[in-house]
């Protein structure tokens, strides 16, 4: 009952509430099951980080909320509700509204994602034109606002450039103006400056992030970069094998890990302070989709593993106010007192 | 660090190194590398950084002798191998190897990883086929990969265990130095973890000298006794790790440390965050005077007209910028104001060290 009545407050006041979603792919040799029981929420305004190794989900999390998958090849079930719609039934009809209105996204690697052929501020325009009744000329003269306010210098000039024209810099800042350009509700960032050098991914986030200010867009940011969430987000979850396996308060979370993987991924990175010598590592890697263990997925790979963790394990709450709330997917978080950095 | 032990000549000595590619008459001159100076140590691991576009993979393959210099030279152990004919340089080189940064692409996809690690054994024409294949085992298993990975394919392996075969392969002809391009940067951070653990080893194991090439502080710093910092072709500033990341002396490492997100994030609100503006300009035409005055915070009208030269600020540490006496003097001040804040409760004589 408590659980049912938490779920409802929950939904209330998330922009996107995204309850026991599952992901199933199809491939050759048959169906496999890629997210499990997914449960995360974003509120107005928010940034959420989403933090994992490659093949951990992340992804995968973010085509479904768009719902990018190939139809035929994919299976979703739970629900993704998104101001009180569930994303998972809606028409492809409505999900084109959403899409780039209500919902957009930024990708990795910006030349993929941008259509070589186009003009950058043709592409701009035409995700205008879909939008909103717009003549060639407005949609024109906002698509050039929209590249001015990334930063571009001539932005006139640079509309008419095509991608091939740009540096990755350049082209990162292109494909946030069009993400923002209708002002979304919501912009997944999926990986949006690893393809970047690290004094322009210094800039490229703040910019990122100012730009969501001034809009009231929330933002799930994914990154496997544990640095930027520290720095930017408000809350994280970390996925692990199609499973998130921690959530919280990203200040909490970065001084008092409580899940072994979280932990792991936090001393792994080297760290200047700290003295030269061996670095803790997890061993092992993430398991093959088809072969996922029976118990805790982490399992193998964990140096705390012992017998109850051979059966599976589910996720703990603790703290029902929303806004301290953390949730871990281990049943010795208590007693391990896993260490954190800072504090 | 254990030198001293044959001769005080260094493992790899650099001076006034030029790479140039492109065409001078049709205006399309690049320099890569553009008047380069540092000496290796046997038995060090130097650490280069640089952006991409600062010449640092040009600099990587002009020291195994893969690119030939256009003025200036290496010397390798006293030696300089762009005097040998392509056959003895083709011989010399095999001591000189380089691991980069993509291991998929590092593998011939029809080779089992057993064949592509004896290949360079093949073709140096060294020992029998079973000897190679014996010395092809022990490096596996120095890089920790199990026997059964021998007969795979490149495919069935992760990224990790690919870069591991890729290192266990550079050390197949006992080469004296290993030149390390981005070894890390394609893997996940807890296989990075991994890597770089190995690659300690395996430096204390063979007495190896490394130069590591990476855009990522963190990994430099943590792995190296000395760094350069490069930009646009040019080294700014040169010095031992821990030295240049806590107290740089170029406005472009005091830049990129800042840029490296912190997680710590007590240690966050305490830093001064510098966002660079601009990007890497263009390598054709190259800025005026100091090339990153074009984004330098501290930017005056001298930068524009004259050239900063290197000088040693502190004992082994080298800086090209006209204001690098400024920025010591600000260090000294800032270290001074931190420990008299921390009174004798610790680091004071840390600091001090840290500063000599």
């Amino acid at each position: 009952m408590q659980q049912l009545a938490e779920t409802t407050v929950a939904s209330q006041d998330a922009l996107l509430d995204i309850q026991n979603l599952t992901l199933s792919l199809r491939d050759q040799s048959g169906w496999v099951e890629v997210l499990n029981n997914v449960s995360l929420s974003v509120k107005p305004k928010e940034i959420l980080g989403v933090v994992g190794e490659s093949g951990c989900g992340k992804s995968m999390t973010a085509l479904s909320i768009l719902r990018l998958l190939p139809p035929r090849d994919s299976r979703l079930g739970g629900k993704i509700l998104f101001g009180g719609q569930n994303l998972v039934s809606c028409s492809e009809s409505q999900m084109n509204r959403i899409r780039g209105r209500h919902i957009s996204m930024i990708f990795q690697e910006p030349m993929s994602a941008l259509d070589p052929v186009f003009t950058v501020g043709y592409q701009i325009e035409e995700t205008l034109q879909r939008h909103f009744k717009l003549s060639r000329r407005e949609a024109a003269e906002r698509a050039i606002a929209a590249l001015d306010s990334v930063g571009i210098a001539s932005p006139r000039h640079v509309a008419t450039l095509y991608p091939m024209n740009l540096s990755g810099g350049m082209r990162q800042r292109v494909m946030i103006a069009m993400a923002l350009v209708c002002e979304p509700r919501l912009l997944i960032a999926d990986e949006p400056t690893t393809a970047l050098d690290v004094t322009i991914q210094a800039q490229i986030m703040d910019l990122l992030l100012g730009l969501a200010d001034r809009t009231g867009t929330a933002i799930m940011f994914i990154t496997h970069n544990l640095g930027l969430v520290a720095q930017s987000c408000h809350r994280m979850v970390t996925m692990y094998a199609g499973q998130v396996v921690e959530g919280g308060p990203v200040r909490d979370v970065i001084a008092g890990p409580r899940h072994p993987y979280t932990a792991g991924l936090l001393h792994s990175i080297p760290d200047s302070n700290r003295a030269r010598g061996t670095l803790p590592s997890i061993a092992g890697r993430v398991p093959s989709l088809r072969h996922m263990p029976k118990g805790c997925r982490f399992g193998p790979r964990c140096s705390y593993s012992t017998q109850p963790c051979e059966l599976p394990q589910s996720i703990e709450n603790e703290g029902m106010e929303d806004i301290d709330r953390r949730e871990v997917r281990c049943n010795r978080w208590e007693e391990l007192a896993l260490r954190g950095v800072g504090a | 660090m254990s030198l001293a032990t044959s001769s005080e000549q260094p493992a790899l000595d650099v001076d006034d190194l030029h790479v140039t590619f492109g065409n001078p008459r049709r205006g399309s001159l690049i320099r890569a590398v553009d008047g380069v100076s540092f000496s290796v140590r046997r038995g060090e691991i130097f650490g280069v950084i640089g952006e991409s576009g600062s010449g640092k993979s040009t600099l990587g393959r002009c020291l195994v002798g893969l690119l030939s210099p256009s003025g200036g030279g290496v010397l390798h152990d006293g030696i300089d191998p762009f005097k040998f004919s392509r056959r003895e340089l083709n011989r010399h080189r095999r001591k000189y190897q380089i691991v980069s940064q993509d291991p998929n692409a590092a593998f011939d996809p029809r080779m089992t990883i057993l064949q592509s690690i004896c290949e360079p054994l093949n073709i140096a024409g060294e020992g029998t086929k079973a000897e190679r294949r014996e010395k092809a085992f022990a490096m596996l298993d120095r890089v920790s990969l199990s026997a059964e990975m021998a007969n795979r394919y490149p495919h069935e392996i992760s990224g990790g265990q690919k870069q591991r075969a890729n290192i266990a392969r550079a050390l197949m002809l006992d080469p004296n130095v290993i030149v390390c391009d981005e070894v890390v940067a394609a893997l996940d951070v807890s296989i990075q973890a991994d890597m770089l653990n190995l690659f300690a080893r395996l430096q204390e194991q063979f007495g190896l000298t490394y130069v590591f090439i990476s855009h990522d502080l963190r990994v430099v710093s943590h792995i190296s006794d000395r760094v350069a910092v490069m930009y646009f072709g040019k080294i700014v500033e040169v010095g031992p790790a821990h030295a240049v990341i806590e107290t740089p002396l170029h406005p472009y490492t005091e830049a990129l440390r800042s840029a490296e997100p912190e997680i710590d994030p007590t240690a966050a609100d305490t830093r001064q965050r510098i966002i660079l503006q601009g990007e890497i300009p263009s390598a054709i035409a190259p800025p005026s005077g100091c090339r990153f005055h074009t984004r330098c915070p501290r930017m005056r009208d001298i930068c524009r007209a004259q050239e900063p030269q290197q000088r040693e600020m502190l004992p082994g540490r080298h800086v090209a910028c006209h204001f690098a006496e400024e920025m010591l003097g600000e260090k000294e001040r800032r270290s001074l104001d931190l420990s008299e804040r921390n009174g004798a409760r610790q680091g004071a004589a840390a600091q001090g060290a840290d500063m000599m």
